[in-house]
């Protein structure tokens, strides 16, 4: 079979070439079957000796007709190339052709120059990615995931309709068992539920009435109570919002630091930080881990492994624990006074002032805002299914600020008298872009068509390395039963898993591009969006 | 830790005298095996590897030579015994073994069959820093005709009225209809915080308690309490809306408080107030969440006693304190018929949908049907038992006919006899009121 197919490629090389050098254009499929020599003579290339070179080269000089180099030069390998017919060098390395081939046309020179250079690459010890897209320089976020390959790949958390991803993870959640304890106390792996919109089928999506605490034991021994408390509380959504979840984090962390005690022959500062890893993934299956916290836990871990090994334990823990504390009085409680501070210069008399969501930095702005006798009134947009513009109005009304409730459907009916637009973030991206709750994108996009100024608020802590353009590769999937609702006592979706062709989608966040957002207050000061990455530089500097 | 197993095997069975006379509530067998081995087994299957089991002499004896005990339970029993004689509730147990308690405690009692997920519990518990989350569930009308009982026996137990809020979770009032003697009255503080509550009265309580330890330590001084069920939870339930509990007092405050009132409440608010660190507190103001909308006050109004209630919709759960629950239960854990080791069934008998114990001797002819045979029992020939319990070492004399009868322990009948729904004790235990 290998011949024919030589000898059909050849009698199409000949065509091909032909035609080359008639200097006409090359139909798709001639540029198809060059495109798929070309690998093929890569692969070929990748098998063979020196020797072979040498030897074909030497056979090639023989060659009888200057046609059938070309036609060596581009073999179709169909089957391993292991066969002698196959041998016949497709050595385009070695191949300067004589010089009585003046048939050889630029192309042809070009296509054996990238053959080359194909082959040299193949040939060095990077991994290939997988399947999916190559990600453009994005660090996962998570800390104790994989080190940096050659080629960057997709972080794992986004590659859940990978069945081998998710073999792996299983596998690693098991090896992360206490240390010191015979039997594998494994971190429960959480079950995906309901069927996932297509384009978001690499994330995960849980129920809530499914907690990662049905397959524990009660008395939790494996992971400290504070931690299983604080996973339910994220999962239940009690916690929620990224310095709330922060927060609560850093406490469960002290306290986890405080009933710590080194085991012997064990040194704290590796020890401390092993034992935080399968908390770590804990909290990661009760709900994805937010940037605040992961840049808190790298924060944390750095600080235990900068813990010199002649310090005693009982001084070591307490000045974690200060560290702690110096963390969250210094970046969240300090920086959202700083940025009250910038924010409220902004904020004139008579402003009609427009949020989304229940942000507590915006909230602590207006509040700031109102004691210090600024005459403002405030339009509290609000989206299903979480509704959370119902608590930011609760708290924005206790302080005697006047304030519109609006769903966002009637954003555009509100903005004509909006004069400013003030914005939480849940994370800043490296290239500018702001990562929010699902719909401030919205509220940016109409806002800047209104010539509104969108103003972002947000701490420094929160700004993170990671690049996204799109709110479709790295996000987090609600429980899609949230979108039910009950109206005079009949739900409408209730059946909606039997329904075939039905999917529900409860998407957390989505990204907005720094076109639409104005302004960046941040406890640096104020900066246009585009800085955002000499902010992270400089951050990097000084640690 | 995080939390620490009490099982509470010390009742008397005061509903079942007839049964629990000879055999002690926690070893009377169900299903061959004793009822403390059901709360042991759920314990022991969602994860506890240590239990302290609160009970009397005797049956700390009794459980030492049985064998299903000894084999089947893989934890470690702490048995602590209390004296018989002095009258100790629930809470005084408690009280009693308060050194042993360094945790938040999950409190069980010995005669809860069930097969609820106890994570549901737990985490009410757990997710919303709770004092108390306890598990209710729909009562089941008990069908089989119990014996010694002259026609359909209108439950004279009191109704307990139970009051939730819309997500039925958070637990708002609890009340036996005993101690409401004028009607129902809602305090209103908590129509004002809830104002929508659902009440239930058809609700059997699992008395099976997560309490924190500040309770334990709030049982220490308050000796006055002394039944878990009857005292405390309701107390519990009041106290989450009292003035004192809601008022953001500062330690200080609550000092002088406790000086000037000389109420042994007001501990209850020192150990729970203390609880609440700041950041914790932090965390919640930060956090956009609230249980309930509508009004201006913040996450659980600002209280910190919180009581939760699992209700059961479906599942198992039963307690048995009375003949009825007893007999319904063997009837459910034994699906068909569970004979015993140790037996000996002779030819041409026919055993249907019944449970009979180790050790027991059955003549031919004999036919058992939906009855309950305990240990060492004999039965001769040709008897027809039907709907009946037979306790442990009875003998039934040959040809008897027994439909719907309660035989005492160690109980003849004698041959021939025809007995119908009748309770045939010894004469001792009929002394004793």
């Amino acid at each position: 079979m290998a011949d024919s197919g030589v000898t059909d490629g050849a009698e199409k090389k000949e065509d091909i070439t032909r035609v080359k050098n008639e200097g006409k254009e090359l139909s798709k499929e001639e540029k198809q079957r060059l495109r798929k020599e070309k690998k093929s003579q890569k692969k070929n290339k990748e098998k063979k000796d020196e020797q072979d070179a040498l030897a074909s080269e030497r056979e090639k000089n023989c060659a009888p007709s200057t046609l059938s180099q070309p036609a060596a030069h581009k073999e179709p390998a169909a089957s391993p190339p292991v066969q002698a017919a196959v041998s016949e060098p497709p050595a385009p390395a070695a191949g300067a052709p004589p010089a009585d081939k003046p048939a050889k046309s630029k192309a042809e020179l070009k296509a054996e120059r990238r053959a080359r250079q194909e082959a040299e690459r193949a040939s060095k010890p990077g991994k290939k990615g997988d399947p999916g897209p190559q990600s453009t320089a994005g660090k996962p976020k998570a800390p104790p995931s994989e080190l940096q390959p050659v080629v960057k790949r997709l972080p794992e958390h986004v590659q859940v309709d990978n069945p081998e991803v998710l073999k792996k993870l299983a596998k690693k959640l098991e090896r992360q068992q206490t240390p010191g304890r015979g039997a594998a106390l494994k971190i429960p792996l959480r079950s995906d539920y309901g069927y996932k919109v297509s384009l978001f089928s690499h994330l995960h999506q849980y129920s809530r009435k499914a907690p990662l605490t049905q397959q524990l034991s009660i008395p939790s021994t494996v992971i400290h109570p504070v931690i299983v408390r604080l996973g339910l509380q994220y999962s239940q959504g009690i916690v929620a919002g990224s310095n709330a979840r922060s927060v609560a984090l850093l406490h469960a962390f002290k306290q986890v630091i405080r009933d710590y005690v080194t085991p012997p022959n064990e040194e704290l500062s590796r020890d401390m930080v092993n034992k935080l890893k399968p908390y770590i993934s804990f909290l990661n299956q009760c709900r994805p881990l937010s940037a605040s916290m992961g840049n808190a836990i790298k924060y944390i871990k750095k600080e235990i492994s900068n813990i010199p090994s002649q310090c005693k334990e009982e001084e070591a823990k307490t000045k974690l624990q200060d560290c702690i504390d110096r963390y969250i009085r210094e970046k969240i409680v300090l920086a959202a006074s700083a940025i009250s501070k910038y924010a409220i210069e902004k904020i004139s008399d008579g402003d009609v002032i427009l949020v989304y969501g229940c942000s507590s930095l915006v909230n602590h702005i207006l509040c700031e805002a109102s004691e210090k006798h600024r005459k403002f009134r405030v339009i509290v947009v609000d989206s299903r299914p979480r509704l959370e513009g119902r608590e930011a109005l609760r708290r924005l009304v206790k302080h005697g600020i006047s304030c519109t409730y609006v769903l966002i459907s009637a954003l555009s009916y509100v903005l004509p008298e909006v004069s400013k637009v003030f914005l939480g973030a849940h994370a800043l991206l490296a290239n500018g872009y702001v990562m929010s709750r699902v719909g401030t994108s919205q509220i940016a996009l109409v806002a800047k068509a209104f010539n509104v100024p969108v103003l972002v608020c947000c701490e420094t802590y929160k700004f993170c390395e990671r690049v996204q353009t799109d709110s479709f590769v790295s996000n987090e999937l609600d429980d899609p039963d949230d979108l039910m609702v009950t109206r005079k006592g009949k739900t409408q979706l209730e059946g909606w898993q039997q329904v075939s062709q039905l999917g529900l989608l409860n998407l957390v966040y989505d990204v907005t591009p720094p076109d639409f957002v104005d302004l960046v207050i941040t406890d640096l000061g104020m900066i246009p969006c585009t800085s955002v990455p000499v902010v992270l530089r400089v951050k990097n500097v000084d640690q | 830790m995080e939390l620490q197993a009490v099982l509470m095997a010390a009742g008397g069975g005061s509903r079942m005298m007839d049964l629990t006379y000879n055999t002690p509530k926690p070893m009377l067998p169900v299903g061959n095996k004793p009822l403390m081995w059901y709360p042991l087994n759920l314990l022991e299957r969602v994860g506890f590897e240590e239990v302290i089991v609160i009970t009397t002499k005797e049956v700390q004896k009794m459980m030492s030579t049985d064998p299903k005990m000894k084999l089947e339970v893989k934890m470690k029993l702490d048995v602590v015994c209390i004296p018989e004689d002095t009258d100790m509730g629930t809470a005084d147990a408690l009280r009693h073994i308060q050194q042993k308690i360094k945790t938040d405690i999950l409190v069980m009692s010995c005669d809860l069959i069930t097969d609820a997920a106890l994570h549901e519990v737990v985490d009410l518990f757990r997710a919303h820093n709770a004092t108390l989350a306890m598990m209710m569930s729909k009562a089941h009308e008990f069908t089989e005709t119990v014996p010694g009982q002259k026609g359909k026996k209108k439950t004279a137990e009191q109704r307990d009225f139970v009051g939730v809020d819309e997500s039925g979770k958070r637990l708002l009032f609890m009340a036996n209809e005993a101690d409401l003697e004028e009607g129902l009255s809602i305090r209103k503080s908590i129509m004002r915080k809830h104002p929508r509550m659902h009440i239930k009265t058809g609700l059997v309580d699992a008395h099976l308690y997560c309490l924190k330890k500040s309770v334990v330590d709030f049982l220490a001084e308050n000796k006055s309490i002394s039944s878990i069920r009857g005292e405390l939870v309701p107390y519990l339930v009041r106290k989450q809306f009292s003035k004192a509990a809601n008022s953001q007092t500062t330690k200080d405050e609550a000092d002088e408080q406790s000086q000037k009132q000389k109420d042994g409440n007001v501990n209850l608010d020192l150990h729970i107030l203390s609880r609440d660190e700041p950041l914790l507190q932090l965390a919640q103001a930060y956090s956009c969440w609230n249980d309930h909308r509508g009004d201006m006050s913040d996450a659980y109004h600002g209280g910190t006693l919180r009581c939760y209630v699992h209700i059961m919709e479906q599942g198992l759960c039963y307690r048995v304190n009375t003949l009825a629950a007893y007999i319904e239960a063997n009837r459910l854990i034994g699906s068909d018929s569970i004979i015993g080791a140790g037996g000996q069934i002779a030819e041409k008998t026919s055993i249907k949908r019944s449970t009979i114990g180790n050790s027991v001797t059955v003549k031919e002819k004999v036919k058992v049907t939906n009855s309950i045979v305990m240990h060492g029992v004999t039965i001769e020939e040709g008897c027809n038992i039907q709907g009946s319990v037979i306790c442990s070492n009875a003998v039934v004399g040959r040809g008897a006919d027994l439909k719907y009868c309660l035989v005492g322990n160690g109980q003849r009948i004698e041959p021939e006899a025809e007995r119908t729904n009748e309770v045939i004790v010894g004469s001792d235990q009929l002394m004793e009121i």
